[in-house]
């Protein structure tokens, strides 16, 4: 049999129709199926429980499947996993470091795993720690390390076999808005320069920021697969909250937009993507009503995201009634 | 992975664990010297010395009782220190998740058990040799056959450390691993002869103590250091022997199909 060669059309990451029925007879997976690009920086979204992890854990080979296969750069993982593992670096969900060894100590091991040498491990646990802002504490033990600089630190370990496909398993859960924005900066810079990046979060407006691809999953079954920019053409209605400059004791009728009155001071409006802005404004200042600041109710993403959920709730008869 | 990147890894495992023994050196070295000096100075000297000769050798030499239990005191530690050592590391590892760092890896299963078996070895042979020089404070040991005597201790240390590993991979909490050493281990050992010749034993307690595996271990460690032995050395060889072919091929199967490690 002649094994397949990765050539630079081979997708980074390929999943047929993956199934995982645990033990307790949960099906995490019911016959997923993916691909991701080369280069490509790819968000898998999904509520909790949807089978994200379980996902993950089998691209990272710390799931067994029940059926189907997984593919990086066209190796199996299930065949050929040695091989497999040499591409991906993991970043996890949970901490799993050891929390008496020292940050620098944690990712020279990490990188001896690999089978990369020790001069070279340090030379590059020097470069991780330094552009993660946690050169400072390589020498300290982690315990003593707080939640954000865990998170860096796991960012740091999975870089250490450089991999070209780096899976992150929302990395910035807990993380204040400041070293996240550190964090996504230094991945940017990781998928700049050619490392394909999977991501999971919950911090949907950073995906939507960052990521070029989408896949949403649901109760273990794809329910959308396609680019962002397609995705959130989809979105046929922005909602706006609107602060006003003075009381607005009546709202007026203007075409194609739903005016809800939140408090005297504040209003919602509700209008189809296609109707513009100015034209809104111009129909509230006809009626007198300034506006002082406006901002979306929703996230983008959030909105079509919870659409979709929703919809797949129903679809599959576990909605709310 | 190649070859070159296996024994990278593989000296990995083996570097953390010894950096691990030599940290937490009060839990792991210094035990085993105070109980094994309370053993030497309690059943050596006080009640040995009332004891007198245990044996004599085939030159004619007597051998006198704290000469007679050096040994086993010996492989008593360097068997309780290696699955000890393993037991704790390795589930600690699972329990602290960090074997996912391993398990994500590409090297192969084998690495992790050969990493990990060579760190409860080399804290046997510390503790082993810290015993040795303090049964030197008294009694005399001479190395009759060196090459047996390392055999075994290598030997033993393997087939306990493969164990132990098989009770971490299975232990879900730390009473877990505490079982086997506590209700099998100790209780073996003490009936394997470190204290007492077994011909010494009335049938059916002679009979049955050659059913105890540690019982071949100890007799062909006290043939190395003291050229005397309960067993026949072939047996005791083709026993230990064969204890690390099963429990190294259960272990190796466990890993491959990442029973208690992979879901």
């Amino acid at each position: 049999m002649t094994i397949p060669q990765p050539t630079s059309s081979t997708p980074a990451l390929e999943v047929e129709h993956l199934k995982k029925t645990y033990p307790n007879g949960v099906e995490a997976l019911k016959g997923v199926s993916l691909s991701v690009q080369p280069g490509d920086f790819y968000a898998l979204l999904g509520p909790n429980g949807a089978g994200k992890s379980t996902l993950i854990g089998v691209i990272s080979s710390l799931v067994n499947a029940t059926s189907g296969e997984a593919r990086v750069f066209g190796v199996p993982i299930h065949s050929r996993r040695s091989e497999a593992m040499q591409m991906i670096g993991l970043v996890p969900q949970e901490m799993n470091f050891n929390l008496f060894e020292q940050p620098f100590q944690i990712c020279v091991n990490q990188a001896g795993f690999y089978g990369v040498d020790r001069k070279i491990a340090a030379v590059r646990a020097e470069k991780y720690l330094k552009q993660l802002a946690l050169w400072d504490k390589a020498f300290e033990i982690s315990r003593t390390l707080s939640g954000g600089m865990k998170r860096r630190l796991l960012i740091a370990r999975a870089m250490m076999n450089e991999p070209r496909l780096l899976i992150l398993d929302e990395p910035t859960a807990g993380v204040d808005i400041e070293i996240r924005r550190s964090m996504w900066k230094f991945i940017k810079s990781i998928n700049d320069a050619g490392t394909t990046v999977i991501l999971t979060t919950h911090y949907l407006e950073e995906a939507e920021q960052l990521c070029r691809n989408i896949a949403i999953i649901d109760h273990g079954r794809l329910i959308e697969n396609t680019a962002m920019k397609t995705l959130l053409g989809k979105l046929d209605v922005e909602t706006f909250v609107l602060d006003l400059t003075n009381a607005c004791a009546e709202l007026p009728l203007i075409d194609d937009v739903r005016l809800t009155r939140l408090d005297e001071r504040t209003v919602e409006a509700e209008m189809s993507r296609t109707h513009d802005l100015n034209s809104l404004f111009a129909a509230l200042s006809a009626h007198g009503i300034t506006v002082t600041s406006m901002r979306n109710k929703a996230n983008r993403l959030e909105e079509l995201f919870v659409r979709l959920i929703d919809a797949n709730e129903v679809a599959t008869g576990k909605g709310v009634a | 992975m190649n070859a070159e990147g296996t024994l990278i890894a593989l000296g990995t495992i083996v570097r953390r664990e010894m950096m691990r023994i030599l940290r937490i050196w009060s839990q792991t070295l210094l035990p085993p010297a105070i109980t094994m000096t309370l053993y030497f100075v309690i059943f050596g000297s006080l009640i040995g010395s009332r004891i007198g000769v245990m044996t004599h050798r085939p030159d004619g030499t007597s051998i006198s009782y704290i000469e007679y239990i050096a040994p086993g005191l010996i492989m008593m530690s360097v068997i309780q220190n290696a699955y000890g050592n393993i037991t704790s590391s390795f589930f600690g590892a699972k329990f602290q998740r960090f074997v996912e760092e391993m398990l994500v890896s590409p090297m192969p299963s084998w690495t992790i058990l050969a990493g990990y078996v060579s760190g409860a070895v080399l804290r046997g042979f510390m503790v082993g040799i810290i015993v040795l020089l303090l049964s030197l404070f008294f009694t005399k040991i001479h190395l009759y056959h060196p090459f047996i005597t390392l055999s075994t201790f290598l030997l033993a240390s393997v087939i306990f450390a493969l164990l132990g590993f098989i009770n971490a991979i299975f232990a879900r909490k730390f009473d877990d691993i505490a079982i086997i050493p506590t209700f099998i281990l100790t209780p073996l050992t003490y009936l394997g002869g470190v204290f007492y010749n077994v011909a010494q034993l009335p049938t059916p307690w002679r009979e049955i103590s050659h059913l105890n595996p540690i019982l071949y271990m100890v007799s062909a460690f006290r043939y190395g250091l003291l050229g005397v032995s309960d067993i026949n050395l072939v047996w005791a060889y083709a026993v230990m022997l064969g204890f690390v072919v099963v429990f190294g091929t259960i272990c190796l199967n466990l890993l491959h199909r990442g029973v208690g490690l992979r879901s």
